[in-house]
């Protein structure tokens, strides 16, 4: 029991990946077909990296949590898988770092030359990052990780059908959901047009994603029959079903332009094929290999869990703060609604001798007891006080007003 | 500590979750793996001391109202918003890079240090969110609202930092479990990473560079401005955060350093003795400046009599243990280790030097230094500031070797069997060079922003002709 929670925390950290993280890529592969609308190519591009520019990194960071607790709770399993799927992994590495930067960059250069070329960047490194991430699901899902020191093939444990199918499925459904969610973001802009034309964008790449998802179904039912029996039956099936009606559900709402409830039936579709998946392969995560058996000792699992319900008690409030704010509009980029200015007024200075004196006493006392005091006690008030030696100073340094104006030669 | 002869002789009995494999290109790991944290530790620091700067311009244009403090808070939370978003990149590879790398140390390893990763993603995540509330969040939340909003940014940076060095230390002083035929038991991931002595040197010592680092290399760009005639009150007042900032830490570095040579001392003797280059275990041992070790002594060097022993443990005449205490093959590279800690050093003191002259200039004359020759030195401070810190960890990381985990597993048997490790460090030098082509021209066309425009939100306004923004 204790040993599956770790593996809970990484799934729920996957389908928000997903969701989240899926549709800032899904922004970037509009960009690279922004034709087709009522809208400029421009302005369609503008209006997808706009939507994403407050919340990516946050949404990216999930990325990283599902690394840090898989390697913490399942060591092996998580050096099996690296070690196998070296190739993609490093694709979607080299494709994040892309990505971040063009994305940063392409914030800076409103109408310089070069422009185009980082849009491309951006634009390509949307589509190669969830693709590679995608593979390497396909490679875990359809078995072909062994336990081991890269025990596993280079090349066909990510080139292979379900691979492809599942990395084909990730491009499109990130697609799908950017669709859904730029069309919402254009509404709350009250633009009408972008909205129009991801909507129409939203319900083909909804149909797309659909058709690629029974496909790969598929695929699987060929090249990977133990996770095609396991979302036939039971828990699975019930699963699919779910994400199923969910995506439905979705292109209706997108049809009736209620984006609202659909970002979030389309989160649950994502989620729901998640949970499949994991439920078709329990209790394997790797062929041989169960969660169990991949877990961490007994201490190690209750030290993620205690520290993961810790960091979610601030996290939790800060993800709503930070949505709240995004999806209400106070974190776009616009006019500024008429902000009031702070007035002027004759702040105190500190008192300059006394607090050079404070410096210069914490620096001795400091510095005493950090080079000939031996107890840790000691060495962290030492510590304690040249940071206030340092601070004091800085305070000093920076608030006293300067005597005379420098020379303006030179 | 568990007993380093046994549990050598118990993993090479094999055992281990991941067998040693024989890895044709182990340096070019390596390389691969330092190419990619010299390139996110000067970020670090960034996030370490950027935003208590931030803060700081801010904190004074709430007390005084003076607009120019904003501005400065403003446009300086732009180049924090884009170096947060390269770090955010260059961090994400280090993750992956451990697992592509060194699968034998995450699976023998990865449930005793893990933990700490997953408490910095926690700090990142913080980081993340807050960093997007301050730097987008100017003028459309209440000035004190937006103020509290960027404290969580630097409380983060913090933790985040001490998270990672946690992990750090404890590869060079592995505690918090103990080994039975190869594999960890009775591991206690909270000790081994926090109840280690090893970590709060490391902390103090990678903070106060944190602020060194970040705050003159933002000098160095003001300085730079001076030397070429921008010379303006919001230049000026800028240059003064950024400089004191460094100033202040920079000598006090040198009381920490000691510490921290002190610890190493005690508990990584051997990696001691490379710093030195000291070939046999002496009592009242020299140390040498500059010079190189031939593989019997120092040579071409100034000696000077009985400093090592003074240094490392308070007195003239302590035995310091040399390199012939372990076998040659567990000897990290001498010349490598040595050359990198002299680098640290020299410039590390060279750089407090300037900020005790500025520092004097400063209080006693209550103006900015006016020669020439001062702002040429703070240009080149930014710069060389970044040699010693990474100077400081090849010090730390290479006088680990052959170590991973040290006295318990080698470099050797942590690194992957894939192939193509040569491919990955190729694609990744280039990926690398592209990467920092852009931070240069992301930081120009910043810089070339007029001043008088404020400095709008992290991106100019929405293009959209005619567009209404309701929200």
């Amino acid at each position: 029991m204790l040993a599956e929670i770790p593996m809970v925390i990484i799934l729920l950290g996957v389908a928000a990946y997903t969701v989240l993280a899926g549709a800032d890529f899904g922004a970037g592969f509009w960009t690279l077909f922004p034709g087709g609308g009522r809208t400029s190519r421009a302005a369609t591009r503008d209006h997808a990296r706009h939507a994403m520019g407050p919340v990516w990194e946050a949404n990216h960071v999930w990325l990283v949590l599902v690394l840090v607790v898989c390697w913490t709770a399942y060591p092996v399993a998580f050096a099996s898988i690296t070690s196998t799927l070296a190739a993609p992994l490093f694709i979607a590495a080299v494709g994040i770092i892309l990505r971040g930067t063009s994305y940063a960059l392409r914030g800076q250069l409103e109408g310089a030359r070069g422009q185009r070329a980082v849009e491309s960047v951006f634009a390509l490194s949307s589509v190669l990052t969830p693709f590679a991430l995608g593979a390497v699901t396909g490679g875990i899902a359809s078995g072909r990780v062994p336990v081991g020191n890269a025990a596993g093939d280079l090349v066909t444990s990510w080139l292979n059908p379900t691979s492809v199918m599942i990395g084909t499925l990730a491009v499109a459904t990130s697609a799908y959901l950017a669709a859904v969610y730029l069309a919402a973001d254009a509404r709350r802009f009250g633009e009408r047009e972008p909205e129009r034309d991801f909507r129409v964008r939203a319900l083909w790449s909804g149909v797309v994603a659909g058709a690629l998802a029974v496909a790969g179904l598929l695929v699987m039912r060929a090249d990977a029959r133990p996770i095609w029996d396991g979302l036939t039956s039971g828990a699975g099936l019930v699963m699919v079903v779910v994400s199923a009606a969910a995506g439905l559900a979705t292109l209706v709402l997108v049809w009736r332009s209620r984006f609202g409830p659909a970002r979030a039936s389309g989160a649950l579709a994502v989620a729901a094929i998640i949970a499949g998946w994991a439920l078709a392969q329990r209790p394997y995560f790797l062929p041989g290999l169960t969660v169990d058996e991949a877990a961490a000792g007994r201490s190690t699992l209750v030290a993620v869990v205690v520290s993961v319900a810790i960091g979610a008690v601030v996290l939790v409030p800060s993800l709503i703060l930070l949505f709240g704010l995004f999806l209400r509009g106070r974190l776009d980029a616009g006019p500024v609604p008429g902000a009031p200015a702070v007035e002027a007024r004759a702040a105190a200075a500190p008192p300059p001798r006394l607090l050079g004196a404070f410096a210069l006493a914490c620096l001795l006392v400091g510095a005493g007891l950090l080079v000939f005091a031996d107890p840790g006690w000691a060495h962290a008030v030492g510590v304690a006080c040249l940071c206030a030696c340092a601070v004091s100073a800085f305070v000093l340094g920076t608030t006293t007003p300067e005597r005379e104006k420098p020379e303006q030669d030179g | 500590m568990p007993d380093l002869a046994l549990v050598t002789s118990l993993l090479s009995a094999g055992g281990g979750p991941f067998p040693p494999i024989d890895q044709e290109y182990l340096f070019e790991a390596r390389q691969m793996q330092a190419l990619s944290l010299a390139v996110h530790i000067p970020l670090v620091c960034f996030g370490l001391a950027f935003p208590a700067l931030v803060l700081f311009a801010e904190w004074r244009y709430l007390r005084t109202g003076d607009p120019l403090y904003r501005t400065i808070a403003r446009r300086w939370s732009r180049v924090m918003l884009a170096l947060f978003a390269v770090g955010v990149v260059t961090g994400t590879i280090l993750s992956f890079e451990l697992g592509l790398l060194w699968p034998g140390f995450m699976a023998s390893f990865g449930n005793v240090f893990g933990l700490g990763f997953a408490l910095e993603g926690f700090s990142f995540f913080i980081e993340a969110i807050f960093i997007a509330i301050y730097a987008y969040g100017w003028d459309r939340i209440p000035p004190r609202l937006h103020f509290l909003s960027g404290i969580p940014v630097a409380i983060a940076g913090v933790t985040g930092s001490f998270f990672v060095i946690a992990v750090n230390s404890w590869m060079n002083h592995p505690t918090g479990f103990t080994l039975s035929d190869g594999r960890t038991v009775d591991v206690n991931s909270w000790s081994a990473l926090f109840g280690n002595s090893y970590l709060w040197h490391e902390w103090v010592h990678m903070y106060f560079a944190g602020f060194i680092v970040a705050g003159f290399l933002i000098a160095s760009f003001y300085a730079w401005g001076y030397l070429r005639g921008r010379r303006g009150r919001y230049q000026r007042t800028a240059l003064t955060i950024a400089l004191t900032a460094a100033a202040v830490m920079a000598p006090l570095q040198i009381v920490v350093g000691d510490w921290a040579a002190r610890e190493v001392a005690n508990v990584q003797p051997v990696k001691l003795a490379a710093i030195e280059g000291l070939p046999q275990t002496t009592a009242g041992a020299p140390e040498h400046l500059l010079g190189w070790y031939n593989g019997h002594e120092v040579v071409y060097g100034i000696e000077i009599p009985r400093l090592l022993s003074l240094l490392a443990y308070h007195d003239p005449d302590a035995t310091v243990e040399g390199l012939n205490a372990v076998p040659t093959a567990d000897q990290p590279p001498v010349n490598v280790v040595r050359f990198a800690f002299q680098t640290m050093v020299g410039i590390g003191s060279l750089l407090a030097l300037l900020s005790v002259l500025y520092l004097y200039v400063r209080f006693r004359r209550r103006r900015l230094p006016r020669s020439r020759w001062f702002y040429r030195a703070v240009a080149a401070a930014g710069p060389l500031s970044v040699v010693a810190l990474i100077a400081g960890w090849v010090t730390t990381e290479v006088g680990r070797q052959p170590w991973v985990v040290y006295g318990v597993m080698r470099t050797s048997e942590a690194v992957t069997g894939a192939e193509g490790i040569p491919i990955g460090y190729g694609t990744l030098v280039v990926v690398y060079i592209g990467l920092a082509t852009a931070v240069a021209w992301m930081l120009r066309r910043l810089s070339h922003i007029p001043l008088e425009s404020g400095g709008d939100g992290p991106e100019p306004p929405h293009p959209e002709p005619g567009a209404a923004h309701a929200g």
